[in-house]
């Protein structure tokens, strides 16, 4: 077998709202290997974010998950007790969101909400604790860490946040980094900073990392495999440099086309651009749509045997 | 001067904001939002504002709208002034330029149909009503890509991409010259941005119009702009043609900001180049220096627009020559 073991198999992942309503994942297979940063790409309501919840056990009611499993180690992590799931969550896997205002804690300092991961999760008692996380504020560049220990979130910027969520993350040296969005809501130069830092950070800790995404030339830029989702199910995954130069998916054709790429209208001029109905036919979507045959074939084999 | 002014013309405009004082016995701080802006749009072109947040895009469009009130400087239309004494009132000024924002759902009242919105702007400022009202009506969501069917509809009942063609439509109902489009993509999905740019754009050829448009994404920027100002900490750093700023990014902000862009094509071709600069005169430096964030708090340094090629212009650290 050329390649390692996955660190986290997905397998016919279903979500559904409540017992009978609509189904929102429909049978999702992904494997994420150990220390590669793999993207998951789509637009809204595709079921990208739902999938990273699903992973981290953090799906809201009425969303469950109907079917499926989510192996990690050897172990089902929907079959876990509670309690076990809750020592895995932010230790093994970490995750960090779109928004670090609503995500943070307004009435504790950054110093005490990173401090709580090595009291919580290693059992260091708080003075210790507080002194590790002026290490991990150093360690994700933020400035003069000491004096941001004691700051709260609403005195730091979109960006700083950022940056202390990454902290609290990574502060346990997870296996698996889910970043949902993490860059959505900051300027490109500040979204350039945070991604190196992800990048540089995991990298050095051979941290996975799945990173979700709307935005094609984020993930194109950081991610080894990307996987593309549309309405609830993968419908193509490829090697990144693969999918941007020969996508296979007519709807992963009609994403990249849809898209100006700077630097284009030079030579382009100033053209319309192609829609993504002119591209995808209706029966590419949905419940027609087809799973594309992966070049390293496993995962889409094991699709249509459980299909 | 030699021919027609210019369809819209920003002259010097400031906009500062008095800083939250510490204690009364401080003098109260300015925030220099807008500082000195100057800005031209001519007939047919659409002129785009970039920059960051907090850059002073927006509240410079929401001074050409009237929205906001300007410390200093004008705004002429077709060479007469938009906002001091003589100017205008706000029924005029709501037939010469109209805004699109960025979250339609937000700016769509949710009690009220489409069409009855729509109508309400024809019989307000008198231009039809009854039966020709509402066949202008059903002729503008025809004309964004909507059905006539939509009017009866509530704003709930839409889409991302509906709604941004309901702003679009709401926008042109009085038939104004120019739009002003205020991150008019940033809320909606790759494939609707798709459809939108391809709207605006056939509007813009169709209906004659001139927009500006007020954007933080730059692979837009550069496919739709004619022009683009470029603006950071409230001054306009570079700015020219769409070509010469895309091709040549001269100031070291603009070149910051390109090269932040996640490209792509870059990662195919592993590597990323830059277009090379414009060449400066001798010994010109920069300004603002981008090293560090400039203070709010301190008069900036004295700088001047440049022109440093045809069509071109980047700020300068000094008084103008």
């Amino acid at each position: 077998m050329p390649n390692p073991d996955p660190l986290l198999s997905v397998r016919d992942l279903r979500v559904q709202v409540g017992r009978r309503g609509p189904q929102i994942l429909h049978g999702i297979n992904l494997d994420i290997l150990p220390g590669e940063t793999y993207g998951l790409v789509g637009e809204s309501g595709s079921g990208k974010s739902v999938t990273g919840l699903s992973i981290m056990g953090l799906l809201k009611r009425p969303l469950n998950v109907s079917a499926g499993s989510i192996h990690y180690q050897d172990q089902n992590l929907l079959k876990l007790a509670p309690r076990a799931r809750r020592r895995l969550r932010g230790d093994r896997i970490a995750m960090i969101f779109q928004e670090p205002m609503t995500a943070l804690n307004p009435v504790a300092s950054i110093g005490t909400q990173i401090a709580e991961m090595f009291v919580i999760h290693r059992g260091l008692d708080w003075p210790a604790a507080r002194r590790r996380a002026v290490e991990a504020l150093d360690s994700v560049q933020v400035p003069s860490p000491e004096e941001r220990a004691r700051a709260y979130p609403h005195q730091l910027s979109g960006g700083m946040r950022q940056r202390v969520m990454i902290a609290i993350a990574l502060a346990c040296r997870p296996d698996l980094l889910i970043a949902d969005e993490p860059t959505t809501a900051l300027d490109v130069t500040v979204q350039a900073g945070v991604l190196k830092l992800i990048d540089e950070l995991c990298r050095a800790e051979g941290t996975a990392v799945l990173l979700v995404s709307h935005d094609l030339g984020v993930i194109a830029n950081m991610c080894q495999r990307v996987g593309v989702m549309d309405r609830g199910r993968l419908i193509e995954e490829q090697d990144t440099v693969a999918l941007f130069s020969n996508p296979l998916h007519p709807y992963t054709r009609g994403l990249l086309a849809a898209r100006p790429r700077l630097g284009s209208r030079v030579e382009g001029g100033r053209k319309r651009l192609t829609e993504l109905e002119e591209i995808v036919p209706p029966n590419a979507r949905g419940h027609d749509a087809p799973t594309l045959v992966t070049p390293r074939g496993v995962r889409a084999a094991r699709a249509e045997a459980t299909a | 001067m030699t021919g027609p002014a210019p369809l819209l013309e920003i002259r010097d405009l400031s906009v500062h904001f008095a800083r939250p004082r510490p204690t009364i016995f401080h003098p109260a701080e300015m925030l220099r939002a807008v500082d000195h802006v100057d800005l031209t749009l001519h007939e047919g072109e659409c002129l785009s504002i970039v920059g960051e947040s907090g850059c002073g895009k927006s509240t410079t469009a929401l001074a050409v709208m009237g929205l906001q009130e300007p410390t200093a400087g004008t705004v002429l239309y077709r060479g007469k002034p938009l906002n001091g004494p003589g100017a205008p009132g706000r029924k005029e000024r709501a037939r010469i330029a109209q805004m699109v924002f960025q979250d339609p759902f937000a700016s769509l009242n949710p009690r009220i149909s489409i069409g009855r919105m729509l109508l309400a702007q024809l019989s307000l400022h008198g231009i039809a009503s009854g039966s020709e009202a509402r066949d202008r009506v059903a002729e503008m969501l025809t004309r964004v890509g909507l059905s006539p069917d939509h009017a009866r509809r509530f704003p709930h009942e839409f889409s991302g991409g509906q709604r941004q063609r309901i702003g679009i439509a709401r926008a042109l109902m009085l038939d104004p010259r120019i739009l002003v489009l205020d991150e008019p993509l940033s809320a909606l999905d790759v494939s609707i941005q798709a459809q939108i740019i391809n709207l605006l754009m056939e509007l813009q050829e169709r209906l004659k119009l001139s927009y500006i448009m007020i954007s933080h994404d730059l692979s837009v920027v550069e496919h739709v702009s004619d022009r683009v100002a470029v603006m950071y900490f409230g001054r306009v750093v570079e700015e020219g043609g769409w070509k010469q700023v895309f091709t040549t990014p001269t100031h070291p902000y603009t070149r910051r900001l390109i090269d932040s862009v996640p490209d792509m094509d870059a990662v195919l071709a592993q590597r990323r180049e830059l277009p090379p600069p414009a060449p400066v005169p001798d010994g010109a430096r920069f300004s603002p220096d981008i090293s560090a964030r400039p203070d709010p708090r301190t008069m900036p340094e004295p700088s001047h627009l440049a022109t440093i090629g045809p069509d071109h212009r980047v700020r300068l650290a000094g008084k103008a020559p």
